[in-house]
């Protein structure tokens, strides 16, 4: 029975995130105005508050705890997904939102990441190892697999990309040997178009224009050279609050969701970017931080998971933005508007200092 | 701040099975990696917004620009044009032009678009490039006239092609049959040549101008000033905001000074006959009526003109686009007498007594000149020799004053240069002299080229809207009006006043009295039971004349031509007629006769139309009261322009 104090969270962390907040709330303010979205900007400020409401019920549960039920929370991630798919069409509508009272609509597949994280940090943890063995990791990724085929299944390519980026950070750090990790590159580069026959039209014509974009302008290739165009629009010093005529104009698709940093990089300019994108690393250098003072290899591997995940959210979100990704349709953390994805992420932000109030504890 | 309890029971420790070093320090190089890669991440972030933002954003600034602003022109419809009663000529009509709004084109869209719509490829590839260098708000007019499927294929494709924007637009309606069409003329998209040239320096690509008649001649006033719309549209090509309004002026309308009545009576006597009528007022200079034959339809032009269509106009060996009124330059033959006679009674070469004997022909500088009736008339003096049309009595009289005096009078008159008239290219035709040979020939005149010239043949060529304002001057007395086609010319042009000796001008105008009303004069079909009918017939010779020299077959026949003027001595309407290859000049009268029918029917329709007017408006005022109004004596039947019931809203042919 020990006393935790609040002293000891990760506050420079939490400064950043809640100014990376606060500049996706006025962002979100100012691309939607005077759209269907309008109200976008204050439901954001509840998810935020809401978040941190999370977090701070995350925080009290002690992360062995969670990593002991992960069995449990892996059945009910499967079942919910597997229910949301089979049931989701008929029941709500949709195959990826389950609705809740009050209007809210949660996204499955966002709250599962969480899980794949305790569930990689608990197989890697008791494996004892220094070294991961092939035959370990093809476990894991077997068990990391099941999801990630259901919300493939959805369809939502990106998030289940993103299961796979906290499995490769996972083993990396476990200690896959290089030979491996060269095999396992060749592997996929010969599996990866075999795979892409499995994958829908539109998730073809998205990669083809994201190597093309102006084979089809008013197509798939559409968003991504608008989102250059707005991009480039900025200059050095951006437009200007609320000034951006792509984003203003709607030439932006879901200029609030997943494209919300060309909004910003327009309205901002490079100036506005670095500093944010500064930011952004800063976070994740503390969860990197967090996870190199863990008590143990557990929390090391939460926090490893989190930076993973939130590091490759950066990756394709922003690369989508300056056209180096393709167009996956997943969020920028902390920035984009949508109750599952600030919420995940403020859970995701209480693992981290979970961990961190814990670092003491041996 | 102190966070509530945390579950007391971690029993299931990950670390209480075997013991390990339970610590991170295993994986602080792969760590260390991972943190490294995150830089590398964020510097690969970092270079694209660099590339973007920094190296070249006036690129990407550009198409944000271009992305939002459409400019859509609000086209100005083109004024009517009336008659001289305000019946409409022509008229405009609403219709749908496809433009494609440059801002947002992408050539590689033109071909689906070319098919859907029906145009040639390459033809609007052309359009498009030769557009380059204008700037973006200038829209293409890609095509007119857009029928339904086209509007349905724009409509359903707008997502994909967002470049086509649909414009009203108020289409040229003209009438039909080719009537009136030399005078009005047609529009058509400026050409290139036309912008380069000065006179259409102010006009953009795809203007639509006045080509030809008055829609080129008063195409200032009937072309309003285009509007442009400034738009900011979305990705959906929806409008979200006007930046700006420019309205359109539209054009002025014209009044003509054209009756259509007469119009149509003379397209109608005109009808499958080459040739041209002219009819004047010799007061004022209003040209009443205007007709060449073989006409075009204006119709075909008012869009774009089919290669076909222009393929079958230009090649027509009868030269449909030629306005013969005012662009035949044709021998007038023996219309030109009255002129002669005139010429040689004004400089006292002859009296109204002096008389030749006429046995068919005479000899004349070593060389026999025939008369057209070999027989002879016998003794002519100058009633007969003009009513007969006795060429031996005019060779005589034209060697008698001599080639320069004949000319002075036909440049007097206005023939061999332009009457000014309001229409462009209008021809002047020739007045040989002695002057105008060296000038042109670096020869002396021989003198036995002057017979031909005094019966209207030789050298002389002149078109029916210089005779027709000649022989009405003559007729006048001496006042020869510039003809004009406006109704109210902004600068009207002075008449040419010569102050003729009225006894001569009496004795050539009796001539031409006799010509229609007295028996054996040639021009007896264009008698009129109630007015005074002056004319001449005229059977010319072709072989000068710079018309004609395609068509072969039609070479060796006459032209017939008549002159007329009504009443003798008071004259209110001139008309000539050009029959060409008509063979005979009497032939000519019939057509005349129809003018001026149709002048003076409608004149005595108006008098009795307003004589009963006026009754019912004096017994209406009786029935009012005893006021005991003075009626009014002065009120002119003329002055009441209304159109009359009978004459149709734009009358057309057949």
């Amino acid at each position: 029975m020990r006393n935790l104090s609040l002293r000891d969270l990760d506050w420079p962390l939490m400064l950043i995130v809640m100014l990376i907040c606060g500049v996706g709330v006025l962002q979100i303010f100012s691309a939607t105005r005077e759209t269907t979205w309008a109200d976008a900007w204050w439901k954001q400020i509840i998810y935020i508050f809401g978040g941190l409401f999370l977090m701070w019920i995350i925080l009290v549960i002690d992360y062995h705890t969670l990593l002991h039920h992960v069995a449990l929370l892996y059945g009910l991630s499967v079942a919910a997904l597997l229910g949301t798919l089979v049931l989701g069409r008929q029941v709500f509508g949709s195959v990826r939102w389950v609705p809740l009272p009050g209007g809210f609509r949660l996204q499955v597949s966002e709250f599962v990441k969480l899980v794949i994280i305790l569930l990689v940090a608990r197989y890697l943890t008791e494996l004892r190892t220094d070294e991961l063995e092939v035959r370990d990791l093809l476990k894991l990724a077997g068990l990391v697999l099941v999801p990630m085929a259901l919300v493939l299944k959805q369809p939502d390519l990106g998030t289940a990309l993103t299961y796979i980026a906290v499995l490769a950070v996972g083993a990396f750090v476990a200690g896959l040997r290089w030979k491996y990790i060269a095999a396992i590159t060749v592997v996929t580069a010969l599996v990866l178009p075999v795979g892409w026959h499995f994958l829908k039209d539109y998730q073809k014509s998205r990669l083809i224009s994201f190597m093309d974009p102006d084979r089809d302008p008013q197509g798939t290739g559409y968003q991504l050279i608008q989102s250059q165009i707005a991009v480039g629009a900025g200059g050095m010093f951006g437009k200007g609050i609320a000034k951006g005529t792509q984003t203003q104009l709607r030439f932006l698709p879901v200029p609030h969701t997943d494209f919300i940093f060309s909004g910003f990089s327009e309205e901002h300019g490079f100036v506005g970017v670095v500093a944010v994108l500064s930011l952004y690393f800063v976070m994740i250098m503390r969860i990197v931080q967090n996870a190199q003072t863990a008590a143990d290899r557990s929390g090391m591997y939460v926090c490893m998971g989190v930076a993973a995940l939130l590091l490759f959210h950066m990756l394709v979100n922003v690369g989508m933005v300056v056209g180096k990704m393709p167009v996956t349709g997943i969020p920028l953390p902390f920035m984009s508007a949508g109750g599952s994805s600030v919420w995940s992420n403020f859970l995701a932000l209480g693992l981290v200092n979970n961990v961190r109030l814990r670092r003491f504890v041996n | 701040m102190i966070l509530p309890p945390i579950d007391p029971n971690p029993e299931v420790q990950v670390a209480d099975k075997p013991p390990i070093r339970d610590d991170t320090r295993f994986a602080a190089g792969k760590i260390a990696i991972f943190q490294y890669g995150a830089v590398a991440i964020f510097l690969f972030l970092i270079s694209g917004f660099w590339n973007l933002q920094v190296q070249n954003p006036q690129i990407y600034d550009e198409r944000a620009q271009q992305n939002s602003i459409k400019s859509v022109p609000i086209l100005a419809p083109r004024g009517r044009i009336l008659d001289r009663e305000g019946r409409v000529i022509v008229d405009n009509h609403a219709s749908f032009s496809l433009i494609l709004a440059r801002e947002s084109l992408k050539e590689e869209h033109l071909m689906p678009i070319a098919q859907g719509l029906d145009l040639d490829y390459y033809d609007l590839l052309d359009r498009v490039r030769r557009f380059k260098s204008q700037p973006k708000y200038v829209p293409i007019v890609v095509k007119e006239e857009l029928t339904p499927a086209d509007l349905a294929f724009v409509d359903s494709h707008r997502d994909f092609f967002p470049e086509m924007v649909l414009i009203q637009a108020q289409r040229r309606l003209y009438p039909q049959n080719g009537m009136l069409a030399h005078v009005i003329g047609y529009t058509g998209e400026i050409s290139e040549d036309e912008l380069d040239s000065p006179e259409f320096a102010n006009f953009n690509p795809g203007d639509v101008i006045g080509k030809f008649g008055i829609e080129r001649e008063y195409n200032d006033r009937l072309m309003g000033v285009d509007g442009q719309r400034q738009v900011v549209v979305d990705n959906r090509g929806q409008v979200r905001q006007v930046l700006g309004i420019k309205p359109a002026v539209p054009g002025k309308d014209i009044q003509l000074a054209i009756d259509l009545d007469l119009q149509a009576v003379a397209e109608l006597a005109m009808d499958g006959k080459n040739g041209a009528v002219v009819a004047l007022d010799p007061r004022n200079g209003d040209v009443l009526a205007m007709v060449s034959r073989p006409a075009f339809d204006p119709n075909k032009f008012a869009v774009r003109i089919k290669a076909k269509d222009w393929r079958e106009i230009a090649d027509n060996p009868d030269h449909p686009m030629l306005n013969r009124a005012i662009q035949a330059q044709l021998a007038p033959g023996s219309t030109f007498k009255p002129f002669t006679a005139l010429s040689a009674l004004e400089t006292g070469s002859i009296d109204d007594k002096f008389s030749v004997h006429c046995a068919g022909g005479i000899s004349l500088f070593g060389h026999y000149f025939h008369c057209w009736e070999p027989k002879g008339h016998g003794t002519v003096a100058l009633h007969a020799g003009i009513v007969h049309s006795c060429d031996v009595y005019f060779y005589t009289i034209g060697v008698k004053e001599g080639i320069d005096n004949i000319a002075f009078y036909a440049d007097l008159a206005g023939m061999g240069h332009p009457t000014g008239i309001d229409l462009p290219h209008e021809a002047i035709g020739v007045v040989p002299s002695e002057k105008w040979k060296l000038r042109n020939y670096r020869q002396k005149w021989y003198a036995g080229e002057t017979p031909s010239v005094a019966i209207g043949q030789g050298a002389l060529t002149v078109t029916p809207i210089q005779l027709a304002r000649a022989i009405g001057g003559l007729a006048m007395g001496g006042v020869w009006y510039h003809p004009h086609l406006l109704k109210n010319p902004d600068k009207p042009l002075k008449p040419d006043v010569w102050s003729l000796n009225p006894d001569n001008v009496r004795d050539v105008v009796d001539g031409m009295y006799g010509v229609v009303n007295e028996g054996g004069g040639t021009g007896g079909r264009a008698r009129l039971p109630f007015v005074d009918v002056c004319g001449k017939t005229g059977s010319a010779q072709v072989a000068s004349a710079a018309l004609g020299k395609g068509s072969a077959t039609h070479n060796l026949k006459l032209n017939a031509w008549f002159e007329a003027f009504a009443p003798c001595h008071a004259p209110e309407i001139v008309v000539v007629v050009l029959w060409e290859h008509g063979e005979e000049g009497y032939l000519a009268g019939p057509i005349a006769k129809d003018v001026l029918t149709a002048y003076f029917d409608k004149k005595k329709r108006l008098a009795q139309q307003a004589a009963i007017e006026k009754q019912a408006l004096t017994t209406k005022m009786a029935a009012l009261g005893n006021l005991a109004l003075p009626t009014s004596d002065r009120q002119s039947p003329v002055s009441t322009p209304q159109p009359l019931a009978a004459s149709p809203q734009t009358p057309t042919l057949e």
